[in-house]
């Protein structure tokens, strides 16, 4: 129990804030990156361009079946051999951009296809251009039935930002690491605030999503 | 390229075996754990619902990272040495299973309720319905949704490289130090990932369509 007191004291506690901040900004910008790259992805390899809705469709499922940490990995160590060479925070934020938007983009393009055509077929014979129908019709309604696995994918994006400790981003996880490294009876009490932080913010999203497809349904 | 597959051979060769074995008993484990409490979120028995509801939603929404280096430094602390890969493959496991009993959970309710009824009517106790009429047809379902669980799965192995777990991804950045060449190092160890991973999600998208 002494334990547990020394090691929440305000200096730990300011300092596992300070990660979760980190964590948390990391995550946000991710995602919104992702979001976007994500949905131009998807609606690509929806609307069948030759030559480049397979291209990109390829590398789309090249990437999502690599492993998060070997991209990271990539982008820290990787890309300097080519001349760019990334910060700890901007690594992780392309590393978590390039992997996350494939993901979302398989979300996109499986949530438009599930629209039911007729709304297309409808939309187009009442005059719309078929970038309007898209926009108006079926981007709405897609979105509805998205939500779910997006913010599902969102937050495993958040607990994925934790991998970039490997490569010394100031997150939740590494700060975590560097509090319990100067006394190991912190190490109980470090792992469970943390638990309990990466659980409340990855929780919170979740009950935001549920609130959400019952307002919209 | 063809200098690191030489020259590394034995090294990514073990490491590749290192991450199929992590993930085919993180699997077989969590398969086990996962229906398990799949099933206890579906009983009459409020209690079994509530610890399920509790285990599920916990580990689903702590990163597998904090899961395995709570293994792999507390148990020492505590009760045991163990070694990297143990841990790595214990951590997976917990967590996988809490995925895993999400999907077997809405493959079981995907099962018309009429079968259960019937199955009671007839005579069968709670458990022998569930074992025998609505689980073989849960599982149905289920398969391609497990599948993407198994790829995901030998994805997260590679979280084995923070706890020196020998696994592909630690080999690749033994190899990577080594050979001072960064980028082909890594071009080598995704090929290897893609080698399990692509050809199980294209068949895994396979089963979807023919199933839908």
């Amino acid at each position: 129990m002494k334990d547990f007191i020394n090691a929440y004291s305000w200096i730990n506690i300011h300092y596992l804030l300070q990660g979760l901040w980190i964590t948390v900004a990391v995550s946000v910008v991710s995602i919104i990156g992702s979001y976007v790259l994500g949905s131009i992805l998807g609606i690509i390899r929806y609307v069948n361009i030759k030559i480049v809705s397979p291209v990109v469709g390829l590398i789309i499922d090249i990437i999502r079946n690599l492993p998060l940490l070997l991209i990271i990995f990539f982008t820290y160590f990787g890309l300097p051999n080519l001349g760019f060479r990334p910060s700890s925070v901007w690594a992780t934020i392309i590393a978590l951009t390039v992997f996350e938007s494939t993901m979302i983009a398989e979300i996109v393009r499986s949530g438009i296809a599930a629209v039911d055509p007729g709304q297309m077929e409808g939309a187009r014979a009442n005059g719309l251009t078929y970038g309007q129908a898209m926009y108006h019709i079926i981007l709405p309604q897609a979105m509805k039935k998205m939500i779910p696995a997006l913010v599902s994918q969102f937050i495993s994006l958040i607990k994925d930002t934790s991998l970039a400790t490997i490569i010394v981003l100031p997150d939740l996880m590494h700060n975590a690491q560097i509090v319990y490294g100067q006394n190991s009876t912190y190490i109980l009490p470090m792992f469970l605030m943390i638990a309990i932080m990466y659980f409340i913010v990855c929780y919170a999203l979740s009950v935001l999503s549920r609130s959400l497809e019952r307002r919209m349904s | 390229m063809i200098a690191i597959f030489h020259n590394y051979g034995g090294l990514l060769l073990q490491g590749f075996g290192q991450t199929l074995l992590c993930s085919i008993i993180a699997l077989l484990f969590s398969l086990i754990i996962g229906s398990m409490f799949a099933i206890f979120e579906v009983t009459p028995v409020k209690s079994l619902r509530v610890i399920a509801r509790v285990y599920i939603e916990v580990f689903r929404n702590i990163p597998l990272l904090v899961i395995t280096m709570f293994f792999y430094v507390v148990i020492p602390m505590f009760v045991t040495k163990i070694s990297g890969f143990a841990a790595g493959t214990v951590g997976l496991t917990i967590y996988t299973s809490a995925f895993i009993a999400e999907t077997v959970r809405s493959g079981i309710q995907s099962v018309d309720p009429g079968q259960m009824e019937g199955a009671r009517a007839n005579g069968l106790s709670w458990w022998q319905a569930m074992r025998h009429i609505v689980l073989p047809q849960a599982f149905r379902y289920v398969i391609p949704p497990l599948g993407n669980q198994f790829i995901n799965l030998v994805k997260n192995s590679s979280v084995l490289a923070f706890v020196a777990g020998f696994d592909l991804m630690y080999q690749g950045n033994v190899i990577a130090s080594d050979s001072l060449n960064t980028m082909t190092t890594y071009v080598v160890i995704g090929i290897l990932y893609l080698i399990i991973t692509l050809p199980l999600s294209y068949w895994m998208r396979y089963l979807e369509k023919k199933l839908a």
